[in-house]
């Protein structure tokens, strides 16, 4: 597995954000981004899941199994500032919703001649396993709307493990989390890049990794 | 596929649990028809002579008001952005969201119309043309309104933008919406081929509206 990044050049609007930036990531690696507030670590994030075209260079990634010619966005996991969980369904709700969204194609590709009992188990297992991640098993039969800032990101978090994708996109994944919070969430990323996952994070708290690499964006402000 | 019950049967169960679009447009329905006779007199040959249109343009009100949250709430809670990673292109997600507001907004509009017509001394024998007509004409409500409703996504007070861009869009389904219950009300038939029209603007519909619209969401999530 490896993401590839060559000479990528991102604008909003008429500034360039990124300009010119390569890096590659390999199996088992996380990439934190520093750089001041407004320097385009959102930014990168965004181009990196295919919200935003770049203007010129490449985004690849190549791995066993993966299809070259589908975007890298529907390998990767995004999370954003918002958590995309609907407040009136409750916290088991939501991540069965999203685990049936995301792993239920292909596994229907893969495994047709399996019967229902054992399609139904992965379910049950990722969920299982996302819940007990994050710290969610008690809040499981609560809707999220009732649940605190921190609890809410926690959730958003364990959406990550409700379906395996070999790319983690976290855009300040630590956003009003506590300090045991941080450490379960590092705890996942070392699991996911133990299993030869990629992570990109913009961060600043560190999440208490080794083998992390940084990024540093230094502010530009060219206009283009 | 899958992905596609799955978003679907979310949607209903979200319609069902926070319930206050359908609510809404059911209340605005009732409250717009109940208040034409007291502003236009008891002239019962009047009201029946105008009921094919009052309950035609009313839905299409009433339905415009709970479009907006279409796509709406997905995007403030981050839901949106997440779906696009799926496999599930934008386009069949459009499909599944704007299914849901058809069974959801749509359905229950169309079922209280009959009773609505009641107020307006509707001829008795419009009433099945009448049900058959709006079932047949609001799928390009819902479908078309994934147009506005993706366009409008992020403007603030969008509403009355929206209304400015879906409703010309609803032209052809009112006039041949109406035409139908007019041709079953002079009594020679002749219906079907309105309704078979309607049909056909329903079914350009289910397949502009989600193109259009997926088009539309790529660009508001830049």
């Amino acid at each position: 597995m490896l993401l590839t990044v060559k000479s990528l050049v991102v604008d909003r609007g008429d500034r360039r954000i990124i300009d010119d930036l390569s890096f590659s990531l390999r199996a088992g690696e996380t990439l934190t981004l520093l750089g001041p507030n407004g320097v385009g670590k959102t930014t990168l994030i965004r181009a990196l899941a295919g919200f935003l075209a770049h203007q010129s260079g490449e985004i690849l990634l190549e791995g066993p199994g993966l299809d070259e010619e589908k975007p890298v966005g529907e390998s990767c996991h995004y999370v954003g500032h918002a958590n995309g969980m609907k407040s009136s369904l409750t916290v088991i709700e939501n991540l069965s919703f999203w685990s049936h969204y995301f792993g239920s194609e292909r596994r229907l590709g893969k495994e047709t001649n399996t019967c229902d009992d054992e399609n139904t188990q992965p379910f049950e297992q990722s969920l299982r396993v996302a819940l007990e991640q994050f710290d969610l098993f008690e809040l499981a039969d609560i809707p999220a709307g009732y649940l605190s800032a921190g609890q809410k990101r926690r959730l958003g978090l364990a959406r990550l493990l409700v379906s395996k994708r070999p790319l983690w996109l976290l855009d300040e994944p630590t956003v009003s989390l506590d300090q045991a919070s941080v450490m379960l969430l590092g705890e996942a990323v070392k699991a996911h890049v133990a299993g030869g996952g990629l992570v990109v994070a913009a961060t600043h708290i560190p999440l208490g990794l080794e083998n992390t690499r940084e990024l540093l964006l230094a502010s530009r402000s060219v206009v283009a | 596929m899958s992905a596609f019950w799955t978003l679907l049967k979310r949607d209903l169960l979200l319609a069902m649990r926070e319930g206050s679009a359908v609510g809404t447009a059911l209340g605005f329905y009732l409250i717009v028809v109940a208040l034409l006779p007291l502003g236009l007199g008891p002239d019962l040959n009047l009201l029946s002579r105008i009921a094919p249109g009052i309950l035609w343009i009313a839905l299409l009100l009433a339905a415009l008001l709970s479009l907006g949250r279409l796509f709406e709430a997905d995007d403030e809670d981050g839901s949106l952005e997440v779906m696009a990673l799926g496999e599930m292109p934008l386009e069949i997600v459009a499909v599944a969201k704007a299914l849901a507001h058809w069974l959801s907004t749509g359905i229950p509009l169309v079922l209280a119309a009959p009773v609505l017509a009641i107020l307006l001394n509707l001829d008795i024998n419009a009433y099945g043309v009448l049900v058959l007509s709006l079932l047949i004409g609001t799928p390009a409500i819902s479908f078309l309104g994934l147009i506005g409703a993706a366009l409008t996504l992020r403007a603030k007070k969008g509403g009355l933008l929206l209304a400015l861009l879906v409703l010309p869009l609803y032209v052809p389904t009112l006039i041949f919406g109406i035409s139908a219950i007019n041709a079953a009300l002079s009594g020679f038939g002749g219906f079907y081929a309105s309704l078979m029209i309607l049909g056909a603007i329903s079914m350009g519909a289910v397949v502009l509206g989600p193109i259009a619209s997926a088009a539309a969401l790529r660009f508001q999530m830049q």
